[in-house]
């Protein structure tokens, strides 16, 4: 597509002009915003911008939830030539400083009070930042920092502009070139700075484009825009897709209000993180609780016939005429309402992405009829690499390469891609940038993966954990941590899991049970337990977690290359893996490297095949005061099975 | 909260003259005195505390000004009309709307409904006309729903609209309670211990509420409120009592080091 995003506004607004593009809950109701307005909006914005001193080639920081304004604004600035950099609204001031100087920002649009607050706090640390131009005036207007600018003010300022220069907005979009730089997103590093990946209009329109080619997404489709827009999957689905499909994008009225908004839009398209999914199911498994006998059997048997039949269904199979007619009639009393209080009644295509999604979550969404899939990409590849078509979802492949995109698996299990959508580069880093994209084009993922039998692609884990087992009985076989962890936290039991294995004869874990779920289990048993510790200890508990751990081998031998992470040996440490004691990052990963450390007498025991081991530990409490636990944890031994050779 | 009203990036709000004049106030309940002349003023546009120990008269003072008690004597001037006693209608009308310490919303009813109950004194149709949704009626319901939303986005409690208030967390409670105070367009709002019993993030939230009003607004507000550090950082001055009788009046780091308050009130650690 030889064009620009704000070219594409001035067809939409040209073609279809009364047609909502934008809504936005507001007083109760939704306000809609039609093509026709928002081209007139843009443009009195980009006046107005242009009258501040905003260039071509310039970065804008945008930072704010999901506002009808705040995309006027990125589609005004993009219409200048400028270049829109969304800024996660949650980031705490201090991380908004690097961002700001390294892309060299004098202009930035905020959403209200709060964002102001933070960036006059860092002012002194942003020379080069002039203007802060602010959405909701609210809680403002005894603010007399120089340079604060009213969004509605600009607006105004800029329509007196635009009616004096009539042909200028024309022709500054006209100026725009499908090339040039179109958006910049800062991924949040691990380690370091923060990289600034860096979008033309092309490459993020060549992905949003083929994306909606893989699943026909028209101009008909309803998205409900949530997630924070400096993400780049928030950026793709209610920006560039939104521009290249025309549909419409609806903004909640606020973070709370998220749930009952989506019920009352009943998007056709969805995007969410496992997390949010999850969270979705535990509500209703809650409310069923609560529910009559009556509801509470319905929904019982019904889901479990969902649960044998809804996958199939899904999958496009022929069923049984009984099952067909069960599975109707569940829809008319279970499924059917319960997609509707979900807000999935409408749903034709939704998407998980950013982690491994749990088998039994995954199912439980395709049997009661919505039709979620799973994608692969990142902000470097402009999101799309892979996608599940319709009757091929699995919880644990990614999908199939979609059009343009070329994969291939490194010899040392990296994945690379090469497709129209990769960054340009990180901005002001040529060093990082060489690092992942490469002279013959291939953009390096640090994931390591495969092509399975059925040519989807599986992902499975970050290149440099992959490891190898050495001596024993599986010397030499590929060792996948994350892979490994992921299986066994799928288990409610299970909380955090911690898997060795890498230059070592066979694969140990170590396991948190989760507090809630296992106490909830032992006092229906009539088990009793003093706390944590206590709990962790029981050996019924153990032989619990032991079941779940044989399980995952049943699952990893019938892989025949992650045959050899079989779990052999594992125990359930005494207290919880906590950030606070250095154990977690603060997004909740684990520190395999680290903890291998800090409980080294357990990881020697684990491997030398004692029984017991005695272990203190100190901890910090949140209060700051430190302690120890102590405790003599038992170590148990796993059967594995003989690895399943492919059939298939 | 105290960066907000001193930062060098603010100006400073404007008061106005005195809007609200109570003189040499005395209420007693047969032998027991509540109030023994009390004399302060309210200006326009300003927060204005009532402090004091358990009993001093805060709420007493509070029911004189609305109207519920009837002080033996002394007299208020609200607005240049001077009264011997207050009439709680009249003083609805006059545009004085209040929040109570124990909330008194209607606790079945959704929290939309109990805010719209605050514009009773606003519409005009009759009862039939409404109960029938008559033409006019509706036009109206219409009319005074929207300035309700209003008061639901600015009190940022959207998620709950169709919530029953009675379901709703206690410091939620207490910002309906506020918005149907909202709701009447009052020109002086007096506040009964609106952070009683709250948690610090919920007593933090009505800090900038009651802030905010004031400020977008420009409502002048008259509090009781028992946290001293809530009291100190948002009123612009403040009035202390103490067994009925006043013992201090100023802007609060006045009244912080006058002795007579440290005594009765702040303890002896100040």
């Amino acid at each position: 597509m030889q064009t620009t995003f704000p070219k594409l506004l001035l067809e939409h607004a040209a073609r279809r002009p009364q047609a909502p593009a934008l809504r936005e809950k507001e007083y109760g109701i939704w306000q809609a915003l039609s093509w026709a307005d928002l081209a007139k909006l843009v443009e009195h914005m980009a006046c107005g911008m242009h009258q501040l001193g905003l260039q071509r080639g310039q970065h804008m920081v945008v930072i704010g939830a999901n506002r009808p304004r705040l995309y006027a604004a990125m589609l005004a600035a993009q219409s200048l030539g400028a270049i829109p950099v969304p800024l996660y609204q949650d980031a705490v001031a201090a991380e908004c400083v690097f961002p700001i100087t390294n892309a060299e920002v004098q202009l930035a649009l905020v959403e209200d009070q709060e964002q102001v607050d933070k960036l006059l706090e860092i002012r002194d640390q942003c020379p080069l930042l002039q203007r802060i131009i602010y959405d909701d005036p609210r809680g403002l207007r005894k603010y007399d920092a120089p340079g604060l600018v009213g969004l509605d003010q600009m607006i105004e300022q800029g329509a007196a502009w635009a009616a004096k220069h009539p042909g200028f907005f024309n022709e500054q979009v006209g100026l725009g070139q499908t090339g040039d730089v179109a958006a910049m997103f800062f991924t949040s590093g691990t380690t370091g700075n923060p990289k600034g990946v860096v979008h033309t209009h092309s490459t993020l329109m060549d992905r949003a484009q083929a994306g909606a080619e893989f699943d026909r997404l028209s101009e008909r489709e309803e998205v409900l825009a949530y997630l924070p827009p400096a993400w780049i999957g928030q950026n793709i689905f209610s920006y560039a897709q939104w521009l290249v499909c025309g549909y419409v994008v609806n903004c909640p009225e606020n973070a709370g209000t998220v749930s009952i908004d989506l019920k009352e839009v009943g998007p056709t398209y969805y995007f969410a993180p496992p997390r949010v999914f999850e969270g979705m199911l535990t509500s209703v498994m809650i409310r069923m609780e609560d529910a009559s006998a009556l509801k509470r059997s319905m929904f019982k048997s019904f889901m479990a016939l969902a649960k044998r039949v809804g996958p199939q269904r899904m999958d496009g199979k022929a069923l049984s005429l009984g099952d067909r007619l069960m599975y109707a009639l569940g829809d008319l009393l279970i499924y059917g309402p319960l997609r509707n209080t979900l807000g999935f009644s409408r749903v034709r295509v939704a998407y998980t992405a950013g982690e491994a999604i749990g088998p039994d979550l995954f199912t439980f969404y395709r049997s009661i009829g919505i039709n979620l899939k799973q994608l692969y990409g990142s902000t470097e590849t402009a999101v799309f690499v892979c996608l599940q078509p319709d009757h091929e979802a699995r919880a644990d492949t990614v999908g199939v390469p979609i059009r343009g995109v070329e994969i291939k698996v490194a010899d040392n299990g990296e994945i690379l891609v090469k497709s129209a959508g990769l960054l340009k580069g990180y901005y002001k880093n040529p060093k990082a940038t060489e690092e992942v994209l490469t002279a013959d084009g291939w953009y390096h993922t640090s994931d390591a993966g495969f092509i399975d039998a059925h040519g989807h692609l599986k992902i499975i884990d970050r290149v440099k954990d992959v490891g190898r087992i050495k001596g024993g009985a599986n010397d030499g076989a590929m060792f996948a941590p994350k892979y490994v962890e992921n299986k066994l936290k799928f288990f409610p039991f299970i909380k955090e899991a911690v898997a060795f294995g890498d230059g070592r004869d066979k694969v140990c874990v170590m396991i948190n049970i989760d507090f809630d779920a296992v106490g909830n289990w032992a006092e229906r048993r009539n088990l009793p337990y003093a706390g944590y510790t206590d709990l962790a200890g029981k050996a019924e508990v153990y032989e619990m977690i032991r079941e779940c751990v044989e399980q995952v081998n049943a699952d990893l031998a019938a892989d025949a290359l992650l045959a050899g992470s079989q779990i052999s040996r594992f125990l359930v440490l005494h207290k919880e893996l906590d950030a606070d004691d250095g154990e977690l990052t603060r997004t909740n990963k684990v520190r395999r490297g680290f903890i291998g450390e800090r409980y080294q007498p357990l990881v020697d025991a684990l491997y030398s095949g004692k029984q017991e081991q005695y272990i203190e530990t100190a901890v910090k409490f949140e209060d700051g005061r430190s302690g120890s636990v102590s405790a003599t944890l038992r170590l148990g031994d796993v059967k594995t099975f003989q690895a399943v050779k492919a059939a298939a | 909260m105290n960066a907000t009203q001193h930062s060098p990036t603010m100006t400073q709000k404007k008061i106005g003259d005195v809007i609200l004049d109570v003189k040499n106030i005395s209420l007693s309940f047969g032998g027991v005195k509540a109030l023994t002349d009390i004399s302060f003023n309210v200006k326009e546009h300003e927060i204005r505390a009532i402090i004091g120990p358990n009993g001093a008269g805060k709420s007493s003072m509070l029911n004189c000004i609305n109207g519920v008690y009837k002080p033996q004597e002394g007299s208020i001037t609200f607005r240049g009309q001077t009264f011997r006693h207050m009439n709680s209608h009249q003083v609805a009308v006059m545009g004085v709307a209040r929040t109570f310490q124990n909330l008194a919303l209607f606790k079945g009813m959704s929290v939309l409904d109990n805010i719209m109950s605050g514009r009773n004194l606003k519409i005009k149709s009759n009862l039939f006309m409404q109960a029938l949704r008559i033409g006019p009626a509706q036009r109206e319901e219409f009319e005074h729903r929207a300035f309700v939303e209003q008061i639901i986005d600015f009190l940022e409690i959207q998620p709950y609209r169709k919530t029953p208030v009675g379901q709703l967390p206690y410091g939620l409670q207490k910002r309906v309670d506020l918005g149907r105070a909202l709701a009447m367009e009052p020109q002086v709002l007096l506040l009964d211990e609106p952070m009683a019993g709250m948690n610090v993030e919920e007593k933090q939230d009505m800090c900038r509420f009651v802030l905010d009003v004031n400020d977008e607004f420009g409502t002048t507000i008259v509090l009781i409120e028992h946290d001293m550090g809530v009291v100190m950082d948002i009123s612009d001055r403040v009035v202390v009592l103490d067994y009925g009788k006043k013992i201090g009046d100023g802007i609060p780091h006045e009244v912080r080091n006058n002795p007579e308050v440290i005594k009765a009130y702040l303890g002896t650690s100040h």
